[in-house]
């Protein structure tokens, strides 16, 4: 694609640079600019993983949070947890709406158009208010509490807008030739969008739900008032109800205090690593739907 | 039996699909019943404008006016650092990356997305405050750190934007621009980028949001103090810290100025969205 640039040589770049003082100038700027964006992320990245990997000791991973061994692991698990719930939340509801808007709506209903313009709506809210939002909602009003659930019900609003596009586009891409013939193998509507749309579309379905775990294992603001703070692992018969902490919310918890700087540097390599991790496996996914 | 399964699913789907507008509303309803008394309450001109934030003091004052005032500049410094170095790194991206240095760095710029706003509030805690402190004086919590923090959050949001809207511009155009005699640059800077226009203004658009939404990583170096803004390098408090901080604590009328503080920024917001729209429209 980009031959049209590779044909000219050094020299002659070199002479127009000379005929005209403005292109070299944008040129560097725009090759400064790249340098500087690459620099910032190799910065940091760099600098938390050099200063938090030492401090990755045993007692991070106790099992019980205590403020002497400040052990990550409930946290962690609780992150799992939560992300788990508010997948299982958010996840048949985004992709349902997507089929109802590729599959079933007709084009230019109304009805259609409102839930585009709602789903770009709650795409553009601050994590903050849908933190207030829980609060306010499932918290308060439902009576929940400070919970697991409060937290994973305010998460899976939170992450709605992004399954559903993602899925929209990962249905609308299976080609109609797909459902055709399926309808000439005489299934019925149901049977097509279950057996023939959805397993072509599974691939682009799944790099979105991973995106949104990333959103979820990211997340602290929408949290702190919803989940709370306590960093223990929920048990019991009402664990929906108790109140958890996440790994993002333990790592402001820490970092805030000021008291255990070291323990953040750790926690924070451990978040970037699930994050690094979170990006790389969506980005394979949706490059072996690429493929096909 | 078939037909009833068929109609039953298809309910289903219906109902799915509705939840975002039930959600949307009820975001609405509870937010604003919840705020709109407590504006009533203090008195709505009193509330947006006045400049005293006291809720300790007999009798309180709730002015949110620093912290609108608060968001807006540490929104636009965030604009004036992100967004020219996110264009330009968007026509870097499209326009100069060979192919396999673009293989590895779109994730790269995936992945500054990805980073969590605790963990970019940590570096701005350990490197940005430290170096404002020792380059500028003061206590390096500051507007400026706020700034250049979200200056680097927002550029993964514009550097996408911003490259999809310069790639989408068609090939002739620069073709054009090099066969009258200019040079590469001048083809991109004054061809495809004014063509480019509305997608890059979706960017900023979409950029601003993000700013104005940000929360933890501001309270994390903004210093967070709830008065005027005095200056770049003295701290400030946006409308997001102010609720997470004192939302903890707060009963009675504060607990209900803190929700009227995010009915505003839901305005913001919403006002944000619909500049966007309006702005994607044009694109089309």
């Amino acid at each position: 694609m980009m031959e049209y640039i590779n044909t000219r040589t050094l020299r002659q770049k070199l002479k127009s640079y000379k005929r005209s003082p403005l292109s070299l100038v944008l040129f560097a700027l725009v090759i400064v600019s790249a340098i500087v964006t690459v620099g910032i992320l190799l910065f940091l990245i760099g600098y938390i993983v050099i200063k938090g990997i030492p401090n990755i000791r045993p007692e991070l991973f106790e099992w019980n949070y205590t403020t002497l061994n400040v052990s990550l692991l409930p946290a962690l698990i609780n992150t799992v947890i939560m992300t788990f719930i508010s997948i299982l939340i958010a996840g048949p509801i985004g992709v349902f709406s997507a089929i109802y808007l590729v599959e079933y709506a007709k084009r230019g209903n109304k009805f259609v158009n409102i839930i585009r313009i709602t789903a770009e709506t709650l795409s553009g809210i601050p994590s903050i208010v849908y933190g207030f939002f829980g609060m306010l909602f499932f918290v308060t009003a439902l009576g929940w509490g400070m919970s697991l659930l409060a937290g994973a019900f305010t998460l899976s609003i939170m992450i709605l807008p992004l399954i559903m596009r993602t899925s929209e586009e990962a249905l609308k891409s299976v080609p109609d030739s797909y459902r055709e013939g399926s309808y000439g193998l005489g299934a019925g509507k149901l049977r097509t969008v279950f057996k023939i749309v959805l397993p072509s579309a599974m691939p682009g379905i799944l790099a979105g739900v991973i995106l949104g775990i990333g959103r979820i294992v990211g997340e602290t603001a929408a949290l702190i008032y919803t989940a709370g703070t306590v960093a223990e692992i929920p048990s019991g018969k009402d664990f929906l109800f108790d109140s958890t902490r996440t790994l993002s919310v333990h790592m402001y918890a820490l970092a805030s205090e000021g008291l255990y700087v070291d323990q953040s540097y750790a926690t924070a390599v451990v978040l970037l690593l699930i994050v690094i991790l979170i990006n790389w496996f969506s980005a394979f996914i949706a490059r072996k739907l690429t493929k096909i | 039996m078939k037909n009833f399964k068929e109609n039953i699913m298809k309910i289903i789907f219906f109902m799915a699909a509705s939840t975002s507008i039930l959600a949307v509303a009820l975001i609405c309803l509870f937010l604003f019943i919840n705020g709109v008394p407590a504006m009533a309450k203090i008195g709505f001109f009193e509330f947006l404008l006045g400049v005293n934030w006291k809720p300790g003091n007999t009798p309180p004052s709730y002015g949110i006016f620093p912290m609108i005032l608060g968001s807006i500049y540490v929104t636009a410094g965030a604009i004036l650092i992100g967004v020219p170095t996110g264009v330009l790194t968007a026509v870097f991206m499209a326009r100069y990356c060979p192919k396999r240095l673009y293989r590895i760095l779109k994730p790269a710029v995936d992945l500054l997305a990805g980073i969590p706003s605790v963990v970019y509030g940590f570096f701005g805690l350990v490197v940005i405050v430290p170096f404002i402190r020792d380059t500028f004086g003061g206590t390096g919590s500051s507007m400026l750190t706020a700034s250049i923090l979200l200056g680097i959050m927002i550029l993964p949001t514009i550097i996408g934007v911003s490259e999809s809207a310069i790639r989408a511009v068609p090939r002739n155009y620069y073709e054009g621009g090099v066969a009258l005699g200019a040079s590469h640059e001048r083809s991109i800077f004054f061809v495809e980028l004014p063509a480019a226009k509305s997608g890059i203004m979706a960017a900023v658009v979409l950029g601003i949001g993000r700013a104005i939404g940000e929360t933890m990583a501001v309270i994390m170096v903004a210093g967070n103090q709830a008065r005027m803004p005095k200056g770049l390098l003295k701290g400030v408090r946006t409308l997001t810290a102010n609720i997470v901080i004192e939302m903890g604590y707060a009963a009675d009328l504060h607990r209900e100025a803190l929700i009227a503080t995010a009915v505003v920024l839901f305005v913001f917001i919403l006002l944000i969205n619909l500049l966007l729209s309006i702005v994607k429209r044009r694109a089309r």
